[in-house]
């Protein structure tokens, strides 16, 4: 294949990533932004979610017979559900007894990690598992080439995509469009903002703040594990998984300005689709180290994040 | 006895036990005793920037691998002696403390914990990628006839084991003069409230900066030493357990008390050794700990002990 093919393989590439990424970051986005706390055991909600993604297909399959896109359907919504509910345990049990001290939490969330990462060990075993896709045509792309009669379409071989990735990109889009609408326009997104602006002053409105911050734990949860059910057929459930959303998503949260959804989606892209062009092109861990470096440098010189305005 | 007398007789005392535990102990235990104290040393490096200045760095594996491969690697590669080695690898920890110290004190709270976690996970993909020079995961082995000073073999049960007690000792003697002077207590002055450390005409800033770098280099001590002492140098020490760990033995043991670095290491060295015979998932417990440590000992054990009983305990 020549340059040209390649690089729109490698933006298809990464547009699964940033698609996965956005909903990912966005979880960690809204945890950050309402209850103030960074929560390091996003990955492994992430996790948990292909995890369970993995159990309910097989499951059904294996008892019921149901075909795979049934099995999917079913996990798309079970995963995200018992991973929210999960956050909201350890929300009740861990978090809300700390008080949401920032730093305390921090610590929390890292030894919540480990025990979520090491039951997964203990129960799912240390194997990748694959997932089945729901669908999975085989979609061939049309190239343009100058041939000796003038402009005409080949098609290269190896060049395409897949009606299920395709799918990932308008599924991830079409949840983020939801969670706008939900912060923006209804009353339990008013009630959000309202906490997320002024803690006491939505206290004494009557807002249960306590049963707000478990909820919007659970839904950054779910939104993790919802992420992670998109990409299990493309990827492979294992319960190292976690680590790489983790710091995806933290880069994305920071670049795009801590707690901002908006800038987060932003910002999802980008480095979704850099990420996808630079692991074609060059080393993977060498891209990696110029992003956490660069991650670090925004938050020392550019604490408000590249494209948001100053956080309270 | 002041205060500062009966600090210095605690340590000494705590000294001539680790001594003589090497001939009560059995080997197996002496053994892991060598370890533990290395770790504690690093643990006590953590201590004075978590502990002492109430920064929170998720970033010291960045040091204490900066001493092991500053050592390793002059060792392996330039055929230096392990003496001069050492020496370097302490240097390049202070070198990489002043460089990540100086951008990374510009931030504090979250965001401080987070560019520390981001430069000591660069420097652990570093690692990963200088693959010719580091081996890459895999590490690489120092040869035994390398490991010796001046003629003492390093790799011997008894010499190692005293190696550890006098690398912990001096740490936990030279800690505990510091935090006893002028500058220990601005550090505390600033833990307690910075602003007000500010205001009484501290340069806080660079307080903290000597701070990060005077444990770094403890921290980078260890990191050579336990390269020295075990003859391995391998990326699993740069990784991002290697920056919790020393957080957990010193949030477990107690923050801001010399002891509790030591303590909480000990403590959950055995409890990892013990879950590791159980299970494959041993990292259960250091989780387990973490969370029971946030929510019922925020002060740690030796902490909690000062606040309750003992009340004159350093």
């Amino acid at each position: 294949m020549e340059f040209g093919p390649h690089l729109v393989l490698a933006l298809l590439e990464g547009s699964i990533t940033a698609a996965v990424l956005a909903l990912t970051a966005a979880g960690l986005a809204i945890v950050f932004g309402i209850l103030r706390v960074v929560n390091v055991a996003h990955g492994e909600f992430f996790m948990l979610g292909a995890v369970i993604a993995w159990f309910v297909t097989t499951t059904l399959a294996d008892v019921f017979g149901a075909s795979p896109a049934v099995g999917f359907a079913c996990a798309a919504i079970i995963a995200p559900l018992t991973t929210g509910l999960i956050a909201m345990l350890t929300d009740k049990l861990v978090l809300s007894r700390i008080n949401y001290d920032p730093e305390r939490t921090i610590v929390a969330t890292i030894g919540l990690l480990y025990v979520l990462q090491q039951l997964t060990l203990m129960s799912f075993g240390p194997d990748a598992r694959p997932v089945e896709a729901p669908f999975n045509t085989r979609i061939a792309l049309p190239w343009p080439e100058l041939g000796p009669n003038g402009w005409a379409l080949s098609w290269p071989w190896g060049f395409g995509t897949t009606t299920y990735k395709l799918f990932v990109i308008v599924a991830a889009a079409s949840v983020l469009v939801s969670l706008w609408l939900l912060l923006k326009h209804t009353r339990i997104g008013l009630i959000m903002r309202a906490t997320e602006q002024d803690r006491d002053m939505a206290t004494a409105f009557g807002v249960r703040v306590n049963r707000v911050y478990s909820r919007v734990f659970g839904l950054g949860a779910a939104l993790a594990a919802l992420g992670a059910v998109l990409v299990v057929p493309i990827q492979q459930a294992h319960y190292l998984m976690g680590g790489d959303p983790l710091l995806l998503s933290f880069i994305v949260v920071i670049i795009g300005g801590l707690g901002s959804v908006s800038g987060t989606v932003l910002a999802a892209v980008i480095i979704g689709l850099t990420d996808g062009i630079v692991s074609v092109f060059f080393s993977a861990t060498l891209a990696k180290i110029i992003a956490t470096v660069a991650v670090a440098l925004v938050l020392v010189f550019r604490p408000q994040g590249l494209l948001g305005h100053r956080a309270p | 006895m002041g205060p500062d007398t009966r600090a210095l007789a605690v340590h000494l005392a705590v000294i001539a036990l680790l001594i003589g535990c090497w001939f009560v102990l059995p080997q197996y235990h002496t053994g892991n005793l060598a370890r533990i104290l290395v770790l504690a040393t690093f643990a006590s490096a953590y201590n004075l920037v978590f502990g002492y200045t109430g920064l929170l760095s998720l970033g010291h594996a960045l040091f204490f691998a900066a001493g092991m491969y500053g050592l390793g690697i002059v060792m392996q590669h330039g055929g230096v002696s392990a003496l001069p080695a050492w020496v370097f690898g302490v240097a390049c920890a202070a070198t990489v403390g002043l460089v990540t110290g100086a951008l990374a004190l510009r931030t504090s709270g979250v965001a401080f914990m987070i560019v520390t976690l981001m430069f000591a996970q660069a420097g652990y993909l570093c690692v990963l990628y200088f693959g010719d020079w580091t081996r890459g995961d895999e590490g690489f082995v120092i040869a035994r006839t390398a490991r010796n000073l001046i003629g003492i073999d390093l790799a011997d049960e008894r010499v190692r084991y005293f190696a550890g007690v006098c690398l912990f000792g001096s740490s936990l003697l030279g800690i505990g003069q510091l935090v006893r002077s002028g500058f220990g207590k601005t550090l505390i002055a600033i833990r307690e409230n910075e602003e007000r450390a500010r205001m009484l005409g501290y340069d806080v800033q660079r307080c903290k900066l000597i701070a990060v770098v005077i444990s770094a280099a403890l921290a980078g001590a260890a990191g050579a030493a336990y390269a020295l002492l075990f003859g391995y140098v391998g990326a699993s020490f740069a990784a991002v357990q290697y920056s919790i760990l020393p957080l957990l033995w010193t949030l477990l043991g107690g923050a801001g008390t010399t002891l509790g670095p030591l303590l909480g290491t000990l403590v959950m060295f055995y409890l990892v050794d013990y879950a590791s015979d159980i299970t494959d998932a041993y990292l259960l417990v250091v989780g387990v700990a973490l969370i029971l440590a946030t929510l019922f000992l925020p002060q740690g054990i030796v902490g909690t002990l000062r606040r309750r009983v003992l009340r004159w305990l350093p």
